[in-house]
């Protein structure tokens, strides 16, 4: 155990979230001394902004809580948040890495008690609501956040709100001139884990995403969904809070098109089948159609599928939806679509419709600051130029949750072989 | 020995002014008489933290009580040595957080909390790990397939000494017959070549690998880090002794005999996928009835798969193998036509840009129901279907060759279950119902609760868990590869990668006495106090992790590293006798005992919570960080699980004249959220028991409630405790108050 805490045997891991946390208490619980490093206030990523998992439809919290229960009880576990990767030097063994971290504007002396947020009057916009609300300038990004550490937005730096804002913490845990940092790290191994990011409904023009009303993404109906949400879990029309009764899923919002993302994001699927309960377990009355080219769901959750199908009120139409028009006077939203089973064309109208889009890895556009190979579409290669260097999870294809955690476990023991070799 | 204890108490976070900090540490220093009783304004801060941490080292404590915050937060300001017990006592999320700030009853649930605290601390003994005797860090690999050598290789490459079993003569499994590997790199459209032999070489050049190949296991005895493992081979019998196992014996494709409907065993020119990648990786594409080349060929998939009259599940790989072998046919003869029947193409992530490929390459993609297929009299064959997307039905062209992806079947599928699950006549239906485990002959475990792992649906032993897909119900055996799921070569050898990670992650926790997941690190275990035993077996029966074995007169034979330490055999246990040094069941009565009951006529009831830790524990932290106030009256105790709860502590509950216990644990039934996996479904069973209990204390049985809680559940929770103890108030007080 001694040696492992030598930098050269340790291990460097990039994100926070389902996979990089998975990664960094299975290295750690193995014996590896492990950095986690992610961008975030919080640690949990994506996943702690979703409501339910399928196919149990159990909340995410859940597992989370024993993860974070796991990395307070390891000492061989450190985490860094705000912090992102600037630069990486070396080979395996022998990595020199560079944390920058952006300032938090509260030190470590918060106790989470929230009197900054009562002493706040800004609100910006709710990132972890995928901007469907707004929060007070001094937040906590949401009330299960690990840490339970409250973050200044730099919206209020400079202005006297901030000091009256760092009066009202007793514990002087306010640092208005804190500043962006530097430090170095040397590591045997790194696992890039930096997730996905949601495919921009925006850029798909003719299903009107960002434009129309009641026409959202599937990870924003996650958030009205759950209870510490923006509707505090009431799945209501974002034009007017309106009831839903009638909602549409357009699966391959992107995915499966050359023209977007060629590849099939693998989980849509299974994500609008489980969003369509959410929506009838509120309102029974509801129906739901389901807009699909093929329903991938692989495995055991055949069984989530039939559930989910036997169910009267779910309609599954083969069809690539064509477009989607908005009647500005409702906020009603038309989906025109040719059905496959019938050849008809079909119009209907709904109160919300959701688009299933897909995952893009956080690797296309953020770079790993080393030689590393990519695909065309930005998934990390599994066989790369510079050993030591090993994706995890979404970065590297388009998986589940399970399937993350699976993947993260194998990077572990690639990671701990890079630093045991020498 | 008797402890020094310290209570420090926080007054930061507004608990100085909710509460009557005086009267809280009067508690400690008048009723239990600590000698050290501190209270600090800022106890986190450093110079909070250095109170307690001076004194420690200046000798005039070694337990510490902490009234602040909730043991969830904090926790690395409250991180002292190990062998100092530090009790939480939570006065901020539970109390003012929920509760209205100087408030009498408020207050009253202050004091209760730090009796408890204080109570808990008393009984708390420093764990001392568990020594395993002889241990091995040896890893065992059960099956040579895929799997199973990615698994031995890379457990050897991080250094690990490992040991192969491998039931046939050579190494490879279904590999041994595989043509090519569908993409898995870029453009993602052709078809990978592999070499076995150099996957084989390469597992046998790592140094401290032992392969046994024409090999079995017949006997496995023991647990973590001190597994006996008895290995048939040659007529002979070796033994090994290893620390941990990886399950890899994949799958075997569903039996096609039972595809007849889909003209099996009636045209020989229908054949499976397995059939075809042999002719392929031989050499030799022909038609079975005539040895004639094929230039024709439809596929059938999800041939017994996706249906409720064979197999309800998707095989997960079969699409894609189906296209890959229809590449196969275009590879080899452009102009072949190939027809492919689907009812979904699952081609997912990146293998859909090798299913574009197929369809630029013209074959024909139908999509539709089989049903039937024909001779068409020219010596083809004709599949009949109904086509989903024309509404009609349809008929190939002839066609030479028909090909049944026939999915798979896990090899722990195959066996009859090793005990009845229905009672014989005359006997009473177990209480507990027992898991499903299946004779599969390939671990052959001396394990008390049968010789396999416990097949969940379908015969998978996989895990239940979302977040945890490695927790099989057996510590230190890990399933990868087609056993655990139906999965593609490519998952399957990142699947057994992980796999090896797990089994060596278990030898190093458990080789330093710690628990894995999921109280990982976790330094104490169950010791059993045996003089009093009964030998009722509920402990041995009732462990889902199979940790306790048992001699021929039903005594316990517990195995500390196959344990969870989850505590359900401390909760099943009539005689008491089963205890954690940190955690026992007199522990938890004592603190229940140490709860002010008021008497009657004050009309302040009290009603326990027994809160699973790890979810309805934080539940309820959650409304205090919401500020959503619940009912005053409760007190809330978190237990490890719930399935670790004792009736006794029922009875203690109410003999001590508290009105009514509600228990708060997690979802059980077939999507069951609990972490140890029955823990609250057995609590639920007790439940049913707990009437004999009321009767003889003339209670009504109302006073005990088990409700199922997520974590995410807080905004249900005042409305639950507020029901609770409306109901309560029509029962009436307890009578036992004052007694």
């Amino acid at each position: 155990m001694a040696d492992s805490l030598n930098g050269n045997r340790s291990i460097l891991v990039v994100g926070g979230g389902m996979s990089g946390l998975s990664a960094a208490l299975e290295a750690a619980e193995a014996g590896s001394q492990v950095y986690l490093v992610e961008k975030e206030p919080y640690l949990g990523g994506r996943v702690a902004r979703m409501n339910q998992y399928f196919p149990k439809l159990c909340p995410p919290n859940c597992g989370l809580e024993i993860n974070f229960r796991r990395i307070k009880g390891n000492p061989l576990i450190r985490f860094f948040t705000m912090a992102e990767v600037e630069k990486i030097e070396g080979q395996a063994g022998n990595f020199d890495v560079v944390i920058k971290t952006r300032p938090r504007y509260i030190n470590e002396k918060c106790t989470g008690c929230g009197l900054c947020a009562s002493a706040a009057e800004t609100e910006i916009s709710n990132v972890f609501n995928y901007g469907l609300d707004k929060v007070k300038a001094a937040y906590l990004p949401h009330e299960f956040a690990f840490p339970m550490r409250y973050v200044l937005a730099p919206e209020v730096i400079g202005t006297p709100e901030a000091e009256k804002i760092k009066a009202a913490c007793p514990y002087d845990a306010i640092d208005t001139a804190m500043q962006p940092e530097q430090f170095d790290l040397k590591v045997g191994a790194i696992i890039w884990a930096t997730g996905w990011e949601p495919y921009a409904a925006e850029k798909i023009i003719y299903y009107g995403g960002g434009k129309h009303k009641n026409v959202i993404s599937n990870v924003m109906m996650e958030r009205l969904a759950a209870f510490n949400g923006p509707t505090g879990g009431k799945i209501t029309r974002p034009s007017d809070g309106g009831e839903v009764q009638k909602i549409a899923f357009i699966q391959c919002a992107g995915s499966r098109d050359e023209n977007h993302l060629p590849y099939c994001s693998g989980i849509c699927c299974l994500a609008s089948l489980k969003q369509s309960t959410y929506l009838l377990e509120q309102n029974p009355q509801a129906s739901v159609s389901i807009y699909y080219i093929d329903i991938r769901a692989l495995g055991k959750y055949e069984d989530f599928y039939m559930k989910v199908q036997a169910d009267e009120r779910v309609t599954l139409i083969k069809g690539k939806a064509g477009e989607i028009t908005e009647d500005p006077a409702t906020g009603m939203v038309t989906v025109q679509v040719e059905d496959q089973a019938t050849g008809k064309i079909l119009k209907e109208q709904y109160d919300l419709v959701v688009l299933a889009t897909g995952m893009v890895p956080s690797s296309a556009s953020g770079k790993v600051p080393a030689d590393v190979s990519y695909d065309d579409n930005g998934f990390i290669l599994s066989t790369q130029p510079t050993a030591g260097i090993i994706g995890a999870g979404c970065v590297k294809r388009p998986v589940d949750v399970s399937s993350s955690v699976q993947d993260a476990t194998a990077a572990a023991l690639k990671a701990i072989q890079a630093t045991c070799r020498r | 020995m008797e402890k020094k204890m310290g209570v420090y108490i926080c007054s930061g976070c507004g608990l100085g002014d909710a509460l009557d900090m005086e009267a809280l540490a009067e508690v400690a220093s008048s009723d239990y008489s600590v000698p050290v009783c501190k209270q600090h304004s800022f106890l986190c801060s450093p110079e909070g933290r250095d109170l307690i941490q001076s004194d420690f080292d200046k000798g005039e404590i070694d337990t510490a009580v902490i009234a602040a915050c909730s043991p969830r937060v904090m926790t690395d300001v409250f991180n002292f040595s190990l062998d100092k017990v530090v009790e939480r006592v939570n006065l901020r999320e539970q109390v003012i957080w929920s509760h209205p700030a100087n408030d009498e009853d408020t207050q009253m649930m202050a004091q209760d909390f730090l009796r408890m605290g204080i109570v808990k601390a008393t009984e708390t003994l420093p764990p001392v790990p568990f020594e395993a005797e002889n241990l091995s860090k040896r890893i065992l690999v059960v099956g040579g397939g895929l799997a199973g050598i990615t698994a031995a290789r890379e457990a050897a490459k991080a250094g690990y000494e490992t040991v192969l079993v491998e039931k046939s003569d050579q190494l490879g499994g279904y590999l041994k017959n595989v043509f090519k590997l569908p993409p898995s790199q870029p453009p993602y459209e052709e078809l990978q070549s592999f070499d076995l032999e150099a996957l084989v070489g390469e597992l046998s050049s790592q140094p401290g690998v032992k392969v046994y190949t024409g090999a079995q296991v017949s006997q496995i005895s023991g647990a973590p880090c001190m597994f006996d493992v008895q290995i048939s081979q040659n007529g002979g019998q070796v033994q090994e002794r290893v620390g941990s196992i990886v399950l890899a014996t994949g799958s075997v494709e569903y039996d096609p005999q039972k595809l007849g409907h889909l003209g099996y065993g009636q045209f020989p020119d229908v054949i499976t996928a397995g059939a075809l990648e042999t002719m392929f990786k031989s050499g030799n594409v022909q038609r079975p009835s005539n040895g004639q080349p094929v230039n024709s060929v439809g596929f059938i998939l999800c041939a017994g798969s996706r249906d409720p009259e064979h197999l309800p599940y998707c095989s997960a790989a079969c699409c894609v193998e189906s296209l890959k072998q229809a590449k196969y046919f275009k590879e080899a003869n452009p102009e072949a036509a190939v027809y492919l029947f689907y009812k979904d193409i699952r081609a997912n992530g990146n293998y859909e840009l090798l299913y574009k490929q197929l369809q630029k390459d013209g074959a024909f993609f139908v999509r539709g129901t089989v049903t039937g297929i024909e001779d068409d009299g020219s010596g083809g064959l004709m599949v009949l279907a109904d086509d989903v997307l024309t509404r009609s039905p349809i008929m190939s062209e002839s066609l030479e060759l028909v090909v049944l992806a026939n999915g798979m079947v896990p090899t722990t599928a195959l066996g009859e279950p090793s005990r009845a699950t229905a009672p014989k006549e005359g006997e009473e239906a177990a209480e507990v119902p027992a898991d499903t485990i299946l004779a599969s002959n390939i671990l052959n475990l001396q394990y008390r609760q049968g010789p396999e792992l416990p097949a969940l649906k379908y015969g998978f032993p996989d895990s239940h868990f979302v977040c945890f897909p490695y927790e099989s119900r057996r510590t230190g055996i890990y399933p990868a590869g087609t056993v655990r799921a139906p999965m593609d070569y490519a998952r399957a050898m990142d699947d057994a990668t992980g796999a090896a990670l797990k089994a060596i992650q278990c030898v190093e926790m458990v080789s330093e006495g710690k628990a894995v997941h999921p109280r990982a690190g976790d330094l104490s275990y169950p010791e059993f106090f045996m003089q009093r035993c009964t030998q009722c077996k509920r402990c041995t029966e009732e462990c889902p992790f199979g940790a306790i074995n048992e001699d021929e007169k039903g005594n316990p034979l517990p195995n500390p590293t196959r344990c969870r330490r989850c505590g359900v055999c401390m909760g099943a246990c009539p005689e008491r006798i089963i205890s954690f040094k940190n955690y026992s069941v007199g522990m938890i009565g004592n603190i229940i005992k140490s709860i002010q009951v008021p008497d009657e006529y004050d009309e302040k009831p009290r009603i326990l919570i027994l809160a699973c830790e790890n979810d309805a524990y934080p539940a309820l932290d959650m409304a205090g960080i919401r500020r959503m106030g619940y009912n005053p009256w409760v007190r809330i105790l978190p237990v490890r699980c719930l399935g670790s709860m004792n009736l006794v502590w029922i009875a203690d509950a109410l003999s001590k004249g508290i009105d009514g216990i509600l228990l708060l644990g997690c979802k059980h039934g077939d999507d069951y959220q609990c972490h140890f996996v029955k823990g609250s479904e057995l609590a639920n069973i007790r439940m049913s028991k707990i009437q004999e209990t009321l009767n003889r204390l003339v209670l009504e049985s109302d006073r005990v409630q088990l409700q199922q809680i997520s974590i995410t559940d807080y905004h249900r929770l005042p409305q639950i405790l507020d029901d609770f103890s409306a109901r309560l108030e029509e029962v009436g007080p307890n009578p036992y108050k004052g007694y």
